[in-house]
């Protein structure tokens, strides 16, 4: 499973972030190593979601380092890290962010098709990913004419199609009733816990959180970690 | 709950008479169950006799009217139990209630003691989570109900850390106060 004595996969330390007078980030670090699953928790407005963006690369904080694989992000050109968000990492949102003009199976196939895999492949992987999150039906369908279930189920697909290294969730299980959620939560981290891929879970249920390997806390900007997993 | 715990916290700001104690005790944490004289006198005993607590005597003090106060040791024993976390179960509460109080009058840290015990918890509930992906339905639904009950506790605590300021700000009295 998880390795603490590999050299971590993404790193950030000590980022300071500030929107306006409100500082989001003060003094944040937090480690995650490949193929686990970290629960980030926290009340709200207490910055999770803007440490989420910054480990991303979404956001560059006023101060501090992002390590990804060895390299600085902050030192990446825009093009260079949007290029490695498209190829290493997927994102859930909380309202799956689909792509409303297009179908359930499109929506997946589109990271494949944006780094160049040829429709029929692309549909081809993105349909055997839509099966075994079980949503295999809904295929044809767009995500209007899906429940939030599903939906979240199609962006889960979408978020791991391309065999990304790290996940980025964001309340994925935010808009569902528990069973769904659950479900959900299920899915997902035994999708990334079989292809090793790390899951970064941003969560104020318990009930969710506890399908992560370890949790860290965010308060006030900053992050307490919980360093051994069990 | 652990009573001679909690009386020793109570020592920690300074040595008290068998009677106050108890009254200060059931100020802070009776809700209804007063403590009765004989469980004060018999945990005092004890601790006595673990050499946590020593008898200071006044002159003019009468035989029946000991002060006791909390020794080195019973300092580090009350530390030891702060920072150790509950075996969550339910009700819970009431430990975690005295824990986060006695830590604020003596000074601790009350937020990683809630910490300590989120983690714990989430242990649990980690464990629960697994015996369940893996179970049939039985196991789902019995697992279940153990984790809303946990996540309840967890709520508590979270709720407990957002307010612990003012929480502070009542507990403590105005003379040990920082300004
Ligand atoms: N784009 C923005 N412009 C201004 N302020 C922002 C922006 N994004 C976040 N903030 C502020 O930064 C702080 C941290 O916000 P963030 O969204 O990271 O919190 P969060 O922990 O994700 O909260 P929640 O659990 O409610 O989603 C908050 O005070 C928020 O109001
Ligand atoms: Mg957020």
């Amino acid at each position: 499973m998880v390795n603490h004595l590999q050299p971590p996969l993404l790193i950030a330390d000590d980022l300071h972030l500030s929107f306006g007078p409100t500082r989001a980030l003060d003094s944040a670090s937090l480690t995650v190593y490949a193929g686990e699953v970290l629960a980030l928790m926290g009340p709200s407005g207490s910055g999770k979601s803007t440490l989420l963006h910054c480990l991303a690369g979404i956001l560059t904080p006023d101060s501090g380092r992002v390590g990804y694989a060895g390299r600085d992000l902050s030192a990446m050109s825009d093009t260079e890290r949007s290029a490695l968000r498209r190829t290493e990492f997927g994102f859930v949102f909380q309202f799956g962010q689909l792509v409303p003009e297009l179908t359930c199976l499109e929506n997946v196939a589109l990271p494949l098709r944006l780094a160049g895999v040829r429709r029929r492949e692309a549909q081809r992987r993105a349909a055997a990913w839509l099966d075994r999150l079980e949503v295999a039906d809904v295929a044809g369908k767009r995500p209007g004419q899906a429940s939030g279930g599903q939906g979240q189920r199609v962006a889960v697909a979408r978020a791991l199609v391309s065999g990304p290294r790290v996940v980025f969730a964001d309340e994925p299980t935010g808009a569902l009733d528990s069973l769904n959620g659950e479900r959900v939560m299920q899915l997902l981290t035994g999708a990334a816990r079989d292809t090793g891929t790390a899951v970064v879970l941003v969560t104020h249920e318990a009930r969710v959180a506890a399908y992560s390997d370890r949790e860290a806390v965010v308060r006030d900007g900053r992050v307490r970690e919980q360093v051994h997993a069990r | 709950m652990s009573v001679g715990h909690a009386l020793l916290g109570l020592l920690e700001s300074g040595p008290r008479h068998g009677y106050d104690l108890k009254r200060s005790y059931d100020e802070r944490f009776g809700r209804g169950r007063e403590l009765h004289y004989g469980q004060v006198y018999s945990t005092l005993a004890r601790l006595l006799k673990n050499g946590l607590v020593e008898v200071r005597s006044e002159p003019g003090d009468g035989p029946d009217r000991k002060r006791y106060a909390i020794t080195e040791a019973g300092v580090t024993d009350v530390a030891g139990w702060l920072a150790h976390a509950e075996k969550p179960e339910p009700y819970l509460q009431s430990t975690l209630y005295t824990k986060v109080v006695l830590a604020l009058l003596t000074g601790r840290d009350a937020a990683d003691l809630l910490d300590i015990q989120r983690a714990e918890h989430l242990r649990l509930m980690r464990e629960l989570t697994r015996r369940k992906t893996g179970g049939d339905l039985a196991d789902h639904l019995i697992c279940d109900h153990a984790l809303f009950h946990l996540e309840a506790d967890l709520r508590w605590l979270e709720l407990t850390a957002a307010r612990l300021d003012q929480l502070a700000a009542q507990v403590r009295p105005p003379s040990t106060q920082e300004i």
